[in-house]
């Protein structure tokens, strides 16, 4: 008979790594500065040398280490001077990132390219990333801050996108309701509301269906909350798929695969945002700007939530759920709020988004994008606001131009007569694998480094020293 | 109001409602029956053809259901890759019958009848290996971490095997001929049984003799049942856990390679992505007929099976197969919600 399995603790939390004579310890005898100095001056070595193996160095690379160098090493945050009662340092690097990400459509075209990646992403990529980090926020807060698993989440994106399809188009002809909506002619039949509300609306509508699946759902242990999740993701855009005759009435509620479109574009004051306004104004420019308005409200929003009552309510339960219980905590109220305020940010995303490409198909809302957003959260870290922000504009840019950049670099250097050396012989399309390269990022990073790569050091604890997240009675009636 | 409440007596007080639920749900199966009635009546050849079709791809769904049942009992995991496996299966399967024995549309009985059966122990060697490889890389890494850890490697593992299968055929269907006989078993009025419906059957039904001799009476099924039922008391009474893991993974495996050799032989078309849809149906089964239940995963795969079939093929009102994928999500959420322990399943304290 084999060798039992000595039972014990499945996971043990690893002892402390005893410090290293040598350089270690001359290492963490070093000031702060010392220390940042010298991660920063082996960056820009790394960097640089990279640029120079690549040939594409460029003086703009000088202005971004400056920046890099600017940012990173000075323990900006142990300034001693105070705005009220925040203390001045503390916003130094997020108001230069905020000033940095305003200024964006001005420089990126300016910018050296970034070896194997190429250039730095055009504006228009810039606005989807915008809008997938809002999502990826959203999704945080239902997976990242209350620990419940949802695999439908492209179904609050989708309810968001066709909520304002309903209600900014020509979808339906036989109504002819127009409030506020610019450069919409007068006489164009269909709804046409201001897409600035719709936004709002969207979110509710979204919030609301949120709770409506929620409800009878939150009940249900973790796996079966994502399979539940993971079927109304897959219904959804069934019925938007089918809904151009519901059930033989005739009745033409989404269009079916072709989709509505055109949307209206919101607008400010008489500027149209498909036309823009001049070159300053261009229509790329206020979609990102709007965007990034949009993102940093989102963001504002859930770390303001984390740090509330609910906030910490939903830590609670996701780190023990009995002992959260016993201590008070209502389960279905905190969960559904957790539901609702996550489909909340999905549904203004998809509304926003479905608006700024004045289009939205059935075909946008497979499982894919839901794992694809799930994605974003569990690489930058469950949790942690900038390292979900963080990884959602690098999947999102890897889907829009980072993988076919990839794969052309590869392709021209081991591809067929490739530059440096040939290894395959026929083009292999990158971006065909896309997400099978997002799966091998859920595998290695959940086995490697579950917290994410920037972690909120709560979640990294729990992963690493387990939770009791099985409840041994059902404790939410 | 509050004083009112206080001044009743305690014990005795709750009036009588009736319970809701019990009475939608039997409403609404009261509905499907009557539904199913008419169609009976009205074309009743149809329907008798349209019942063998279901339970044939019941059949195939219970080889699948059967893979997430076993998996789930014993790890309470839900292997999202378990799909995918049954999808390679079904490409292993349509590689050996193509390309390595180069079989073609109605070969003769004696050439086919055992290259099939040749190619069965193939594929389930290959499924089960690659299910049981699955599991050493993505989840037993994660034994003892949250429980959303390995949930979430599987996702990730049954993407990654979609485009492995998307890589090695490329992302058109791949066509299977036609080696399986088409002609009639037995016909009752216009309703036709055909061959390949019976194999079908004939294949399956061995293998799930086999797995239930198997979890039922050998030395390796009763180490599977004690580790289901606890693996920590299992690992004290001398089970090695992580083989028994690793050995359910292989049967569970097994199951689906058996699945894809007959889907690729009786639907005739693969594509790297059907296996999670169907994985997603075989789930459905799995959870309707009560997780962790063996005889349960084959009824509600039956179940699933005629449901599908019965909306796609009836003519009086029937959603048709546009709607099959939600039809059988919304049996699943209603199952989940209402009766978490499924069919056959037995309430447990933690609700399900």
């Amino acid at each position: 008979m084999a060798t039992p399995t000595p039972p014990g603790p499945a996971h043990p939390s690893r002892p402390s790594r005893p410090t290293r004579a040598g350089f270690g310890e001359w290492w963490s005898e070093r000031s702060v500065i010392e220390r940042r100095l010298g991660i920063g001056a082996i960056a820009i070595l790394i960097g640089w040398l990279l640029l120079i193996a690549f040939s594409s160095f460029d003086l703009s690379a000088v202005y971004v280490a400056i920046v890099f160098l600017l940012l990173y090493v000075p323990a900006w945050d142990k300034l001693p001077f105070r705005i009220g009662r925040v203390r001045a340092g503390r916003l130094v690097i997020p108001v230069a990132l905020i000033v940095l990400a305003v200024t964006y459509p001005f420089y990126f075209d300016r910018l050296f390219e970034v070896p194997i990646f190429g250039p730095f992403p055009a504006v228009s990529t810039g606005v989807y990333m915008l809008v997938y980090i809002m999502m990826a926020i959203g999704l945080n807060v239902v997976v990242g801050y209350a620990g419940l698993l949802d695999l439908g989440y492209v179904a609050f994106y989708a309810i968001g996108a066709y909520t304002v399809a309903w209600f900014a188009s020509v979808q339906f002809p036989n109504h002819n309701v127009h409030f506020w909506a610019v450069g919409v002619g007068s006489n164009v039949p269909g709804f046409h509301i201001s897409v600035w509300f719709l936004l709002i609306a969207a979110g509710i509508i979204t919030a609301v269906a949120g709770v409506i699946i929620g409800l009878p759902t939150l009940r249900l242990r973790g796996d079966y909350l994502a399979i539940v999740t993971l079927g109304f993701g897959e219904i959804l855009p069934q019925i938007a798929r089918n809904g151009d005759d519901l059930f033989g009435s005739g009745f033409n509620l989404t269009n079916g695969p072709n989709g509505i479109t055109p949307i209206d574009s919101p607008g400010f004051g008489s500027v149209n945002y498909l036309t823009g306004y001049n070159s300053f104004f261009t229509s790329d420019r206020l979609f990102y700007w709007t965007a990034l308005i949009l993102v940093l409200i989102t963001a504002f929003c859930s770390w303001r939530l984390r740090d509330s009552r609910l906030g910490r309510a939903w830590i609670a339960i996701r780190e023990d759920e009995t002992a959260a219980a016993a201590m008070g905590v209502p389960l279905m109220r905190t969960k559904t709020w957790a539901y609702a305020t996550g489909a909340f940010f999905g549904g203004v995303a998809g509304a926003f988004y479905a608006s700024s490409k004045s289009a939205t198909f059935p075909g946008d809302f497979f499982f894919n994008i839901s794992v694809f957003i799930l994605c974003m959260v569990i690489l930058g870290g469950m949790g942690n606001i900038l390292g979900v922000v963080l990884g959602a504009a690098f999947l999102a840019y890897l889907d829009r131009e980072g993988l076919a950049n990839i794969g052309g670099w590869l392709n021209t250097h081991f591809g067929p007569g490739g530059s440096t050396v040939q290894i395959w012989s026929t083009q292999i399309d990158v971006p065909k694998y896309e997400f099978g390269i997002f799966g091998i990022i859920l595998l290695v990073v959940m086995l490697f480094r579950p917290e994410g790569l920037i972690p909120s050091s709560r979640r990294a604890a729990e992963f690493h020293e387990g939770v009791a997240d099985q409840p041994l009675y059902d404790v939410s009636h | 109001m509050a004083t009112e409440a206080r001044r009743q007596p305690l014990i005795g007080t709750r009036r009588y409602r009736p319970d809701v639920m019990p009475i939608a749900g039997g409403l609404l199966v009261l509905a499907l029956l009557v539904w199913l009635g008419i169609n009976l009546v009205k074309t009743p050849y149809d329907f008798l053809e349209i019942t063998l079709i279901g339970v044939t791809v019941g059949a195939i769904y219970a080889l699948v259901a059967l893979g997430y049942t076993l998996v789930y009992g014993i790890l309470e995991l839900i292997n999202f890759a378990h799909g995918d496996v049954f999808m390679l299966g079904a490409m292993m399967a349509a590689t050996l019958t193509v390309q390595v024995f180069s079989l073609h549309d109605n070969e003769a009985a004696g050439k086919w009848i055992p290259i099939v059966l040749l190619c069965l122990p193939i594929g389930m060697l290959f499924c089960g290996v690659l299910n049981a490889t699955v599991e050493r890389i993505a989840y037993r890494p994660l034994r003892g971490a949250p429980r959303l850890a390995p949930l979430i490697t599987a996702i990730g593992m049954s993407f990654i095997l979609q485009n492995v299968g998307l890589a090695w055929k490329g992302a058109n269907y791949v066509p299977v001929p036609n080696i399986l006989p088409r002609g009639d078993v037995f016909n009752v009025g216009e309703a036709d049984y055909q061959w390949n419906k019976l194999i079908v059957l004939i294949v399956t039904i061995p293998v799930l003799i086999g797995l239930i001799f198997l979890v039922q009476e050998t030395r390796q099924g009763k180490a599977m049942r004690a580790t289901a039922q606890d693996s920590d008391a299992a690992a004290m009474m001398g089970i090695n856990v992580n083989r028994t893991i690793s050995f359910t993974f292989l049967i569970a495996g097994a199951l689906a390679g058996a699945a894809g050799l007959l889907y690729a032989l009786y639907v005739t078309n693969v594509r790297y992505d059907q296996g999670f849809q169907l994985g997603l149906i075989a789930f459905t089964s799995a959870v309707l007929g009560g997780i962790g239940n063996l005889p349960g995963a084959v009824l509600g795969a039956l179940l699933i099976g005629l449901i599908q079939a019965f909306n796609e093929g009836l003519n009086w009102h029937a959603p048709g197969s546009d709607w099959t994928q939600s039809i059988v999500f919304t049996v699943l959420i209603l199952i989940l919600v209402f009766r978490p322990e499924g069919l056959l399943g037995e309430r447990t304290p933690e609700g399900g």
